[in-house]
């Protein structure tokens, strides 16, 4: 039942799509590896790193997507839980520094000891599991989209109310991770890492391994949202975002099925938080900015809302830009996004994914029209 | 309270005392309105009289200040949302034809197709036999089987009002709700759209709000005029036309 579950929303393009997203977290390690690095083939570190992070933005977006692009709810708070999920990760690789920290402490972290923490604090326990640290970064981001969605959903906020609610959840965290009684690091948050499960997170073999799950992570991902939209539950959830309460008056209980993706999308920019932090070697309050979320929501508009592949597209594209500009013209950058975000808004309805099958239907029109 | 379950024993739709009043406004004031099973009832007025609220009370939307409403002579409406009372067998059509535009023809009419409704079951289900004979059979009386994979967005006005009616099919209410079905409509249309009602009328009650006196005509049926929130007159079309208070209130001052 589960497979037929996960296969009923596998189009032919989707399909070849997540074929491609694997050949690409595959690859790419493997010539890193293998190759000489003299070889033209070789792929530096840098450049999987740099792949390993777009792929994890892309599995949030395709979060954000799912909430927005599906369900019409414009959530401008989503790294929020994306950051929680790498502070989770965050917490576990902490642990696994033990007496190597600079104060040589085998149980508190560096920061505990410089702020005088006499014990590790009771939400630090069992962070020193991998396990554990896994369920809490899937557990942590997920309580909280419920409980917000909870209450937001049932009391029928809808729309910029509900948008202004989550940037300033995100806003809320970003103060209160700034505070060193936290306990998670303040303002500096947790960096010099040095094992995951044992392996050293600097190590050519580690780095090409988190790219590779970065990649199998957003094909699981993939083939999820599209089972969930492509299923009698994706029709209703469509409907609910284009007339809302035209389903309630058909008897839908509305609250349930926003619930339930908001809940499954957090949980995936839970994951790929975490799974950003191990490549990124950081990670700090500004996670949580504002800026970020909104970012979020821009590279889901630049390749497609409402499309799977669409937001994957919009990830590379629009942070691609970014790594360039920002290395050869710091100061454009910024203009850049707001720029794009006009353009797209102004021009580009349906991104980049749209303008493609816009060109299709242009040039199908156009031969259907010659013989004529 | 005793009172209230003997007398809607008989009645599909009670409304007894109903104020629903906005910012000191009272949009429905002490409203009593009585619907039979089986039966269909026009209900006119001129603007601002409380159609439009009344139909908002009923099917959950609005929660009235005072009053009764039961259904089916055991639902009390007051305590329940939309979906719940849609579930018990309340359908309403809406003035403008909202089907849904991104939506086939064939997944509108299973979006609203009796039954499935929680978001954990419809994960994993797949139409059965039986939903499938009932949306091709559905098809054929609206004759949309042509269009079946077309997406709303791209019919007509008159076949999305057909394919709404279909939708009403589907969902298969006990009592239905009409807010002015004929609005915008030719006369040959607004006649088609009678029968389509009366032919409805066989087999579900339903309650017709209207302003257009032609079609209240054509139906043929009890109405009920409503003025500043309250009932003013009740009873065949000619007589309450013959009411002078009828005829203040529509033509007067």
């Amino acid at each position: 039942m589960i497979t037929r579950f996960l296969w009923q929303g596998m189009g032919r393009n989707l399909r070849l799509f997540v074929l491609l997203v694997l050949a690409i977290g595959i690859v790419l390690p493997l010539l890193n590896l293998l190759m000489p690095p003299a070889s033209a083939f070789y792929v530096p570190a840098w450049v999987l790193q740099l792949i390993g992070k777009y792929l994890c933005y892309a599995s949030l977006a395709l979060a954000v997507d799912l909430v927005w692009g599906y369900c019409g709810i414009l959530t401008l708070g989503h790294a929020a839980f994306f950051a929680l999920g790498g502070y989770c990760m965050g917490m576990y690789l902490m642990r696994q520094i033990g007496s190597r920290g600079v104060y040589g402490n085998p149980i508190l972290p560096d920061f505990m000891v410089f702020l005088n923490y006499k014990e590790l604090p009771w939400f630090w326990h069992g962070f020193d599991q991998f396990w554990f640290a896994a369920i809490m970064v899937v557990l942590v981001p997920s309580l909280l989209a419920l409980a917000l969605g909870w209450f937001a959903f049932r009391s029928r906020v809808t729309g910029v109310y509900l948008s202004i609610i989550t940037q300033a959840m995100t806003f809320a965290l970003l103060l209160a991770f700034f505070r060193n009684d936290m306990g998670l690091g303040g303002n500096n948050g947790m960096t010099d890492f040095k094992d995951i499960l044992g392996f050293s997170v600097q190590a050519d073999g580690t780095r090409a391994v988190l790219c590779f799950a970065s990649a199998l992570v957003l094909a699981i991902f993939l083939v999820i949202s599209g089972a969930v939209v492509g299923s009698r539950f994706g029709k209703a959830l469509t409907a609910v975002r284009d007339a809302e309460s035209r389903m309630r008056f058909l008897g839908y209980r509305v609250e349930g099925y926003k619930l339930f993706v908001f809940v499954l999308s957090a949980a995936m920019a839970g994951v790929a938080g975490a799974l950003y932090v191990p490549q990124v070697g950081i990670i700090n309050p500004s996670e949580f900015s504002p800026g970020n979320s909104i970012e979020a929501v821009l590279w889901v508009a630049v390749g497609g809302r409402g499309t799977l592949i669409g937001p994957v597209i919009g990830a590379f594209l629009v942070n691609f830009g970014k790594t360039w500009l920002t290395g050869a013209l710091p100061e454009v950058w910024l203009f850049a996004l707001g720029a794009m975000f006009i353009a797209v808004t102004l021009f580009l309805p349906k991104g980049v994914v749209g303008l493609w099958s816009q060109v299709r239907t242009r040039g199908a029109t156009r031969k259907a029209r010659a013989p004529a | 309270m005793s009172m209230t379950e003997q007398r809607s024993t008989s009645a599909l739709l009670y409304l007894s005392g109903v104020t629903v009043s906005f910012d000191g406004f009272k949009a429905l004031n002490n409203l009593s309105l009585l619907v039979e099973p089986g039966e269909m009832r026009a209900i006119i007025g001129p603007n601002g009289a409380g159609k439009t609220t009344m139909m908002d009370v009923v099917t959950g939307k609005t929660r009235p200040d005072e009053g009764e409403v039961v259904f089916d002579g055991r639902a009390d409406l007051t305590k329940l949302d939309e979906a719940d009372i849609a579930t018990l067998g309340i359908g309403r059509k809406f003035q403008k034809p909202t089907v849904f535009e991104n939506h086939t023809v064939r997944d509108n009419l299973l979006l609203a197709l009796a039954g499935l409704r929680s978001w954990y079951r419809l994960l994993l289900a797949t139409p059965t036999k039986a939903e499938n004979d009932r949306l091709n059979e559905i098809l054929s009386i609206i004759r949309m089987e042509p269009q079946q994979h077309m997406l709303g967005a791209r019919l007509s006005h008159g076949q999305k009002q057909w394919l709404e009616i279909g939708m009403l099919l589907a969902q298969d209410p006990k009592l239905l709700l009409v807010d002015e079905p004929v609005a915008g409509m030719t006369d040959v249309e607004t006649e088609t759209t009678a029968q389509v009602l009366r032919e409805i009328n066989r087999t579900h009650s339903v309650v017709v709000v209207e302003h257009d006196m032609s079609f209240v005509r054509a139906l043929g049926v009890k109405v009920t005029v409503l003025h500043e929130g309250s009932m003013l007159a009740e009873g065949t079309l000619d007589q309450v036309s013959a009411d002078p208070r009828v005829v203040e209130v529509y033509l007067g001052r």
